[in-house]
C-alpha cells in the first residue's frame, strides 16, 4: 500500500477556479449579449461570431503547431477572443474581414508575443484596431438594430451633431453600435456574472466605471450644453463591454492590486479625454490598448509596500 | 469592529467530520519510534543505550543547547534500537525504539507541584524547559526560548486559530479543557511577567468560544473572535489581526512587545508545571475522506501512523495522499511508518478525489496570487525569476518574507507551484549569499 502514496509539495487542495473554467466562465458570461446581438441583428451576428471564433481557434491551432507545441486550444482562451472580437465589430462587417482580424487577433496579437499569458495587449482589442486600420470605410458604418438601415451610433451623434439618445435605448441597446455592445443591460448582467464568479478582479471595472461617470459628470455639470451626462458616457459605445469584458483581460492587466485602480483610473480618463477632445467618437479601444501598453510600467511602479514597513 | 489581516483564502473548512468528536485515548502502543529532532533548532543526541530499560516520562535524548529542547519516552519498556528512521518533516531522523513492557509507569522522579503559585518565573521556566514543551501548533519552536525574551514584552496572544482545513484539536482541546487553557497562559504570562492577554479564536468555533467564555474569570485575559481566514493562525497575521500591528520585516512578534503561544502548548505548559508530566503525548486530529472513523486522539509521541489508521478503522478507500498536518502547509508522507511527534497536529488519509493533482500550467498575470499573499509580496514574479534563476533579483523582492503558507498556489487558476519556487529561490539566494562571503 505504501508505494501508492502521492508525495507532492503542499498545499495539497486548491481553489475550485481553473484557467480553463475563467475562460469558458467568460464566454458564458457574455452569451446574454451574445443572444441580445442575435435579436437585433439576427444572422449577421451569428455570422460574425462564428466567423471571428472559429478563426481565432484555427489560428491558435496552427501556430501551437508551428511552434512544435501543445495544442491547448481547448483552454478556451482563443475562443473568447474571437466572442469578444464579434461583440466589437459593426454587424455590416463583411464576414471575411472578421475572419482576417481574427487571425491578427491571435497571430500577431497573441502568439507572436508567445502565447497565452504573454502578450501585451488585448487581443480582441488588437484585432478589431487592425480593422480600424485596414478598413476604416466599413468600421465606421452602423446599422440601427431590427429594422438595419445605416444609422450613426449614438456617440457619433453626439460628437457630430450634438444630438443625444435618450438612456433608456442606450440601456436597452436598440440603438446603432457593434455587434454586442450596444445593451448596457445584458452586458451588466453579465459583467455581475463574472466578478461573483470571480472570474475577473473587480477593481478594475469599479474604477474604470467610477472615473468615467466622475470625470464625465463633472464636466457635463459645468457645461451641460456642451458635454453629455456621466451616465450617457456609462452606457454609451463600447464602455460596458470594454470595462466589464476587455480591461479585465488578466493578461493585459497590472497583477498588483493598487496597479488595477491606476490602471482602471487611467483607462476612464483616457475615454473621458478621447471621446470629448479626441478626433473619433469613441475612445474605449485605444484607452485601453494605451493602458494595456503601460501594464508593465504600472506593474513596477506599484509594487507592493513590504510587510511591517 | 472589523478584524482581518491583508489576504488570505477561504478554503473548504472540512472540519465537520471531527469537530464534533470528543478527544479519546488509545491503546498504549507496543512500540514507539521518538525522533530526536521534534523542535527547531539543536537536534538531540540519545541519552540512553541499546538494552536500557526507561520509564514513561524518562528523557532519552538531549542537548547542551538554549535552542533545543530534550525528548522523553513516552511508554515504559526497553530500547530496542537506536537508528535512523521516517521523520514526518525531515525525511529522515536518528529516533530512540522503545519496547513497551506494558506496564506504561512513570518515572518516579517525576512529581506535580500543586502550589504553583510560589514558583519564580525562573523555575516556570526551567520545568517547561526540562519538560519538552515546544509550540504544538505545528512549527514546533522551544517554548522556554520564547519565555525568555531579549526584550520587554507586554501582551502573549494565545492561539486558537486552527486556521487549516480538517483540523481541529485545539477546537477540541478548549471546548474540553478550557480551564487547562487557562491556567496554561496564566503560567506563560507569569514566567513572561506580563498582564494583558488575548485569546484569539476563530469565528468557525463557536462552541470553543463559549466554553472559554465560560471559564474565563480573569478581566486581564480578553477573549478574541476573529472572522475565518487562512492564515490567520500564522504568528504574524495573527498578530496582525488582533493587535493591528505588524511585525518589521526580519523581525519577531517580541519586537513590537507580544509572544504568541499555541493553546496546545498552554495545556501542556500547564500539564507539565502542575501535574509533573512532561510532554509525551499530544491531540492529534486524524480525518480525510480515507479513514472509516475520523476522531480527534490523545496520541503517545512515536506512535506510528499505521497503529493510528487501525485505531480509527482503517481504510474505506484507497488512500492517494498520507498527509502530515492540514492540507494547505503539510508534508506528504512516502510511508505509514512514520511516528506522530510533538508537532504532529493532524494526518490526513486522502483519496484521488480530495487531493486532486493538477499540471502547472502559464501564468496569465490574473494576480490572485498577489492578492491572496498576506505578506504583500509577489508570488508570480518569484516564479518567472526562479525559472530563469535569476536568484539576486529575488532579492528585490523581498523573498525571505514568505511565510509559505501556500494561499498564492492555492488560488492560482494556472495551477502553478507558487510555493515550490519560492523554497527553491529562497534556497538558491541562501546558497549565492554564502558563496559570495
Ligand atoms: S495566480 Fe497564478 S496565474 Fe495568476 S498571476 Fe499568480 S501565478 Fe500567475
Ligand atoms: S506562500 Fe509566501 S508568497 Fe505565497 S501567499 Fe504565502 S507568504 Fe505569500
Amino acid at each position: 500500500m505504501d508505494e501508492k502514496l502521492t508525495i507532492t509539495q503542499g498545499p495539497h487542495v486548491f481553489d475550485r477556479l481553473s484557467t480553463q473554467n475563467m475562460m469558458y466562465g467568460v464566454c458564458l458570461a457574455l452569451i446574454p449579449a451574445a443572444a441580445a446581438s442575435v435579436i437585433f441583428f439576427s444572422w449577421k451576428a451569428v455570422a460574425l461570431m462564428l466567423a471571428c471564433m472559429s478563426s481565432c481557434l484555427l489560428t491558435e491551432a496552427f501556430f501551437q503547431r508551428l511552434r512544435g507545441k501543445k495544442i491547448c486550444i481547448d483552454d478556451g482562451s482563443a475562443l473568447l477572443t474571437g466572442l469578444l472580437l464579434a461583440m466589437v465589430v459593426p454587424p455590416d462587417l463583411p464576414v471575411w474581414m472578421a475572419i482576417l482580424a481574427g487571425v491578427f487577433a491571435i497571430g500577431i496579437g497573441k502568439e507572436i508575443f508567445g502565447g497565452l499569458g504573454h502578450n501585451i495587449f488585448n487581443p480582441a482589442l488588437l484585432g478589431r484596431a487592425f480593422l480600424s486600420a485596414a478598413f476604416p470605410a466599413h468600421m465606421t458604418v452602423y446599422s440601427a438594430p431590427i429594422d438595419a438601415f445605416t444609422s450613426a451610433t449614438p456617440l457619433g451623434l453626439m460628437k457630430f451633431e450634438a444630438v443625444q439618445t435618450d438612456l433608456w435605448s442606450l440601456f436597452l441597446g436598440n440603438v446603432a453600435g457593434s455587434v454586442g455592445e450596444t445593451s448596457a443591460l445584458v452586458l451588466l448582467i453579465g459583467g455581475a456574472y463574472i466578478l461573483i464568479r470571480k472570474y475577473a478582479d473587480w477593481r478594475i471595472p469599479v474604477s474604470f466605471i467610477g472615473s468615467v461617470y466622475i470625470l464625465g459628470e463633472a464636466l457635463h455639470l459645468l457645461s451641460p450644453g456642451k458635454y453629455p451626462s456621466g451616465l450617457f458616457h456609462l452606457l454609451a459605445g463600447g464602455m460596458m463591454i470594454g470595462a466589464l469584458f476587455m480591461a479585465t483581460d488578466p493578461v493585459t492587466s497590472p497583477v498588483t492590486k493598487s496597479g488595477k485602480w491606476v490602471f482602471g483610473i487611467g483607462c476612464g480618463i483616457l475615454v473621458i479625454v478621447i471621446r470629448l477632445w479626441g478626433g473619433q467618437p469613441e475612445g474605449v479601444m485605444y484607452s485601453i490598448l494605451l493602458m494595456n501598453a503601460v501594464t508593465p510600467v504600472i506593474n513596477i511602479a506599484t509594487k507592493p509596500k513590504r510587510y511591517g514597513t | 469592529m472589523f478584524k482581518a489581516f491583508s489576504g488570505g483564502v477561504h478554503p473548504r473548512e472540512q472540519k465537520e467530520g471531527t469537530k464534533d468528536r470528543a478527544i479519546s485515548d488509545v491503546r498504549i502502543p507496543l512500540r514507539v519510534v521518538i525522533p530526536m529532532i521534534q523542535h527547531t533548532g539543536a537536534p538531540c543526541r540519545p541519552v540512553v543505550k541499546i538494552g536500557d530499560t526507561v520509564k514513561k516520562g524518562q528523557i532519552v535524548g538531549r542537548v547542551a543547547q538554549f535552542i533545543t529542547s530534550p525528548v522523553h519516552a513516552s511508554i515504559s519498556g526497553t530500547v530496542r534500537e537506536i537508528k535512523e528512521a521516517p521523520h514526518p518533516t525531515a525525511g529522515k531522523s536518528v529516533s530512540v525504539v522503545i519496547d513497551s513492557d506494558g506496564k506504561d509507569e512513570w518515572d518516579t522522579s517525576l512529581r506535580g507541584r500543586k502550589d504553583a503559585a510560589g514558583l519564580t518565573k525562573e523555575e516556570i521556566t526551567d520545568i517547561i524547559k526540562e519538560s519538552g514543551i515546544v509550540g504544538l501548533g505545528g512549527a514546533a519552536f522551544p517554548a522556554h526560548v520564547k519565555l525568555k525574551p531579549p526584550k520587554k514584552i507586554d501582551t502573549v496572544i494565545l492561539n486558537g486559530a486552527e486556521c487549516e482545513p480538517y483540523l481541529t484539536c485545539d477546537d477540541r482541546l478548549m471546548i474540553e479543557r478550557p480551564a487547562g487553557v487557562i491556567k496554561g497562559l496564566l503560567l506563560i504570562m507569569k514566567a513572561l511577567d506580563v498582564n494583558k492577554a488575548v485569546i484569539a479564536i476563530e469565528s468557525n468555533k463557536p462552541n470553543a468560544v463559549e466554553s472559554i467564555r465560560g471559564a474565563l474569570k480573569n478581566p486581564d485575559i480578553r477573549l478574541e473572535v476573529l472572522p475565518t481566514k487562512y492564515p490567520q493562525g500564522s504568528e504574524k497575521q495573527l498578530i496582525e489581526a488582533v493587535l493591528k500591528k505588524r511585525v518589521p520585516p526580519k523581525g519577531l512578534p517580541l519586537d513590537i512587545g507580544c509572544v504568541v503561544h499555541n493553546t496546545g502548548t498552554a495545556v501542556a505548559i500547564y500539564e507539565a508545571v502542575c501535574e509533573g508530566r512532561p510532554l509525551i503525548e499530544r491531540i492529534v486530529t486524524l480525518a480525510g475522506d480515507c479513514i472509516k472513523e475520523p476522531s480527534n486522539l490523545k496520541v503517545r509521541i512515536g506512535t506510528s501512523i499505521k497503529d493510528l489508521l487501525d485505531e480509527c478503522g482503517g481504510a474505506v478507500k484507497e488512500i492517494s495522499k498520507l498527509i502530515v498536518g492540514g492540507p494547505m502547509m503539510g508534508i506528504a508522507q512516502p510511508t505509514m511508518d512514520t511516528p506522530v511527534i510533538k508537532g504532529t497536529t493532524g494526518v490526513l488519509f486522502l483519496s484521488e478525489d480530495e487531493a486532486r493533482f493538477f499540471d502547472e500550467t502559464t501564468c496569465i498575470k490574473c494576480g490572485r496570487c498577489v492578492d491572496a499573499c498576506p505578506m504583500n509580496l509577489l508570488p508570480s514574479v518569484y516564479a518567472k525569476l526562479v525559472k530563469k534563476e535569476k536568484w539576486e533579483k529575488l532579492d528585490d523582492y523581498n523573498i525571505d518574507d514568505c511565510i509559505e503558507c501556500g494561499a498564492c498556489s492555492y488560488l492560482c487558476p494556472g495551477r502553478i507551484p507558487l510555493v515550490q519556487y519560492v523554497k527553491t529561490g529562497k534556497r538558491e539566494l541562501f546558497y549565492m549569499r554564502k558563496g559570495a562571503q
